[in-house]
């Protein structure tokens, strides 16, 4: 087997040396009744490089890939162009094959990588400072909840109907298990988002106001009178970024007055991979630090006086607090803050704004023209690079109608809130720089033919 | 001094006992690097755009002409976001790269990881465009292949195991802990019989009495026997109509099998209450032992560790959790179904008709594909052959690793027996003021990986070495002759280990200070030159 280093001679030398006659003594304490004596039933066996690429090529075969043809689709998920020292950079083996940095002499790379990381999310997100990262935009949401009820001694947070619904599902699921309730409603067709209601729903319990920004729908709106209304209640406002593009063409968060703003970064320098593995960025003010979950890299010197880079505040931490921790959380999505930091050093802050205006101004004229098709209607006043439209027609089999023809043409409401009819007919779109003309007018003649 | 982009440069000069000053702080190979915010700046980018977009788009870097769609919330302040070149961005990070010790470089025996080596078959698998580049929210009949992969890793996980379901979507062992204990807690809830506490071992990792509390249980320690297992004796006085849930480790994270797991998932089960295992170890066991012959009703698979998927400096990783029959209905959402020849994802929608009992949803989208890709890819390459010596050359190195130590330094279990894939040692018989902390970074200069320290609680001094079965026996017998001579340099007192190590790219850090006054983004100010 070419992974495995030992010859049938070392292994008997070294049988020998151990003083056991056979492999099977070292399973001793194995009880007998569960001992397998041979292969496991029901696998084949080992099979070579050339096979695995063989069979596993034919089931990726299988599937329709975002880049070869027209595609639309967003909703937590971007398909951004990754520059090619991105992948290089993550592949090399002293990144892909380290461990988290418990021994900071040998892993000064991935520490200063996790401090500029957190300045990079920090920065970007208008805030104070930032973790090392989480598993995804929707834990790293949920984990922003707690950390809020934690702050504040209150369980009760408001959700804004402009939340991605896994993210609210997630949170709904992982509520039950704690004390913490939340209030939620679908969101409307409208060009307007939910900040009236939001704002009267906020009293003296409420922990944390949440809300996505820009929304599922793609609106953009103005956060500091949600923050103001939260803040005179002593409640905290939340913001979930889950197109971080946005934020080096609109305002950030932090900007508005958000105490903790969490978000996916998976559209920065990682690919779409059916959904994961993705990164979780997680920002606060920096009073909140010691109620933060997850790694922190913290800058220090060593014993020659050198500026060095260790895991810091850990004391909120599993290993350390066990039942106590601030989270349960241990690995987190480092390779992929890696990625997402070699990609925004890469386009730096004149680079980001110019992808984002690109971006928006692709959208913009998708959105336009959209919108003259005949029956079709234009939700939003606001967005960045992500709208609704209202269809004269049911969304969800006309996306499947679309896919069917070569279109990836977006994510219908439908399928994301299969119980709300009043949204059957809303479809949301991503445009992006990948987008191309022939992509749009492959789109445009799509959705004339299934509206006609 | 401008030698550097930034003109950074350690702030100390270097001492005269490791070879005296050089200008730009480099010592040949070993090249300091500035932070990417002192190197870059706002106005240097490494990416181009086209230069004449197309009609879709206006012109590149000025704000687009439908301005007014952005709510008045254009940002105009600056950032604050260094950007570099393209060939300074490749030398920043590959500078940095060299500052870390990894597998590719030597052995890593950090015991509970299971730093095993990486297959690059993984990678190239996982970058194949149809799983690479399809989006999570595709209609279900265009990833028709991505969902048979799931399905198709979830069989080799479940007859791997022995168990009949398997829940995919947990993305980190401790998520998966998380899963499992929610799996009971339904479980339980749905036979009017909510509990309050859940059982650890002393000797457990600190996810679980975590994952215990964050999914509202009070965690109460069980202790262990003078052998390093569970005390069975003190388990079943303390099983009781208020115990949800027993968490075991198995093999166990002194290195050491339970011998008495069937015992004690009887005693569990007796007593109403449901067996969690910790499955960070199963590389010890795969193809020897399906966990599910041990009476377990849920089990988290770190892929990341038995399976070969990169930790990448510390992550991103991979749990799915194994399921017994009674904790199968309530497996979070979504997971992937075949019926007949389709491959069908059960969301919220169609979860009613046939998972009502589902407790939920645990992520956005469907899990780790990035690693599922990485480690189906791994267990076709080894075969059920392949796995089952995987164990075997696990548990042989750690064992060879043991024997060849155990005169020189105190091993607290080996009297008992053989251990698993993991040898334990204390500090016991060092000189007075040094400890393992010593030994661990002398391990360091001498081209090493330190093993895990001081866990076990358990053990005084603890260090956990897991060698992996990608190790040859050459690499192992460097090792240990490295640890015997620094093993006797501890006991003789040698104060020269208090200063090791001596040639990483840096000496020891001040952690005290780091978290005493923590800087956790760069600030100008803080770090003037």
């Amino acid at each position: 087997m070419r992974y495995l280093p030992l010859s049938d001679s070392d292994r008997s030398q070294m049988l020998a040396t151990i003083g056991a006659g056979s492999i099977d003594n070292l399973f001793v304490d194995v009880p007998q009744a569960a001992r397998l004596s041979g292969l496991v039933e029901g696998l084949p066996l080992h099979a070579s490089e050339l096979s695995v690429e063989r069979q596993l090529g034919a089931m990726a075969r299988k599937n329709m890939v975002a880049g070869e043809g027209p595609f639309f689709l967003g909703c937590g998920s971007y398909r951004h162009h990754i520059p090619a020292t991105v992948d290089h950079i993550i592949q090399r083996g002293e990144f892909l094959t380290s461990y988290t940095p418990y021994q900071p002499e040998i892993a000064q790379g991935t520490l200063q990588m996790m401090f500029e990381f957190q300045t990079q999310v920090a920065r970007l997100f208008g805030c104070d400072i930032a973790n090392a990262s989480m598993y995804d935009g929707s834990t790293a949401c949920w984990e922003a909840i707690l950390m809020a009820s934690r702050i504040t001694r209150r369980e009760k947070a408001i959700l804004s109907s402009g939340l991605h619904p896994h993210y609210v599902s997630v949170c709904n699921t992982m509520a039950q298990f704690s004390d913490d309730a939340l209030a939620t409603t679908p969101p409307e067709l409208s060009a307007e988002p939910d900040t009236e209601r939001l704002i009267g729903k906020i009293d003296d319990e409420t922990s944390a106001v949440v809300v996505q920004y820009p929304d599922i729908l793609g609106r953009i709106f103005d956060l500091q009178p949600i923050a103001d209304a939260a803040h005179a209640k002593g409640a905290l406002l939340i913001a979930v970024v889950t197109e971080p593009v946005a934020l080096g063409l609109i305002k950030s968060p932090g900007e508005m007055g958000a105490d903790i703003v969490v978000g996916e970064g998976q559209s920065l320098g990682v690919g779409l991979q059916f959904g994961g593995p993705y990164v979780g960025l997680f920002a606060c003010k920096e009073r909140f630090v010691r109620q933060m979950p997850g790694r922190l890299a913290g800058e220090t010197v060593d014993a020659e006086g050198k500026r060095g880079f260790v895991l810091t505040l850990s004391t909120r931490e599993q290993h350390i607090r066990r039942e106590k921790a601030t989270s349960n959380i241990c690995t987190s999505s480092v390779l992929c803050a890696l990625a997402f930091s070699v990609h925004l050093s890469l386009l730096g802050e004149k680079g980001l704004r110019q992808l984002a205006a690109l971006n928006h101004s692709h959208a913009a004229t998708v959105a336009e023209r959209l919108s003259r098709i005949p029956g079709v209607q234009l939700v939003n006043d606001s967005f960045f690079n992500e709208f609704t439209i209202k269809l004269p027609v049911e969304a969800r089999p006309a996306v499947r109608t679309l896919a069917e023809r070569g279109v990836l043409a977006g994510v219908s409401l439908g399928r994301l809130y299969p119980d709300a009819p009043q949204l059957e007919n809303g479809l949301v779109l991503a445009v992006t720089e990948t987008v191309t003309d022939e992509d749009i007018d492959a789109l445009e003649a799509g959705l004339k033919e299934v509206c006609a | 001094m401008t030698v550097n982009p930034s003109g950074w440069r350690p702030s100390t000069p270097l001492s005269a006992e490791s070879g005296g000053e050089t200008v730009t702080g480099n010592r040949a190979l070993m090249l300091e690097e500035p932070l990417l915010f002192e190197a870059g700046n706002s106005e240097r980018t490494g990416v181009d755009f086209e230069c004449a977009p197309a009609k879709a788009g206006a012109q590149s870097g000025s704000l687009p002409s439908q301005g007014h769609r952005l709510a008045g919330l254009a940002r105009t302040d600056p950032i604050g976001l260094a950007g570099l070149s393209e060939p300074e961005t490749v030398r920043h990070y590959t500078r940095l790269s060299r500052q870390n010790y990894a597998i590719d470089l030597g052995l890593f025996p950090l015991g509970s990881c299971t730093m095993k080596h990486n297959p690059r078959l993984n990678e190239k698998i996982a970058r194949l465009p149809g799983f690479a580049d399809v989006h999570p929210l595709q209609p279900a009949d265009t990833v028709q292949g991505a969902l048979e992969l799931i399905w198709v890793l979830g069989e080799w996980l479940k007859t791997l195991t022995g168990m009949p379901a398997v829940a995919m979507s947990p993305k980190a062992g401790a998520h998966g802990e998380l899963c499992g204990l929610l799996c009971i807690r339904a479980a339980l809830e749905a036979r009017g019989d909510a509990r309050e506490v859940v059982l650890v071992p002393e000797s457990a990792h600190g996810t679980n009495p975590a994952t215990a509390a964050f999914a509202g249980y009070r965690v109460e320690n069980i202790p262990a026997t003078k052998a390093g297992r569970v005390d069975l004796e003190a388990l079943k006085a303390r099983l009781g109509p208020d115990v949800a849930a027993v968490m075991i480790t198995n093999p166990n994270t002194c290195g050491l099998f339970e011998p008495q797991m069937i015992e004690i998932s009887r005693a569990v089960h007796d007593a109403g209450a449901l067996v969690y295992c910790d499955g960070a170890n199963f590389n010890a066991i795969v193809g020897k032992v399906r966990p599910g012959d041990l009476g377990i009703d849920a089990m988290h698979i770190n892929l990341h560790k038995t399976f070969s998927t990169p930790h990448g400096g510390g992550g991103p990783g991979s749990g799915p959790v194994v399921l017994s029959e009674a904790l199968a209905p309530f497996a979070p959402l979504p997971f992937v179904e075949k019926r007949g020849g389709e491959f069908v994802l059960i969301e919220e929608e169609n979860a009613d008709e046939h998972h009502p009992g589902s407790f939920g949803r645990m992520v956005a989208f469907h899990g780790q594909m990035g690693m599922f890709t990485r480690a189906l890819a791994y267990m076709m390459s080894h075969g059920a052959d392949g796995l089952r010596q995987v164990a075997e050359d696990a548990v042989l190195n750690a064992n060879y690793v043991l024997r060849e130590l155990d005169d020189v330094l105190d091993a607290p279990f080996a009297s008992t027996g053989p251990c698993m894939h993991e040898a334990i040692f204390s500090d016991r018989g060092f000189a007075e003021g040094l400890s393992t902390i010593d030994l661990a970074k002398a391990l360091i200069d001498e081209g090493f990986h330190p093993m895990t320290m001081y866990f076990p609680l358990v053990v005084h001094g603890a260090m956990l070495i897991e060698p992996t079965e990608t190790e040859s026996k050459a690499a192992l017998d460097q090792f240990i002759a490295a640890m015997r001579a620094i093993a006797g340099r501890a006991k003789s007192g040698d104060e020269s280990l208090k200063s090791a190590p001596v040639y990483a790219p840096r000496r020891r850090l001040d952690e005290t200070l780091a978290a005493r006054k923590p800087v956790l983004v760069y600030r100008p100010a803080q770090t003037g030159e």
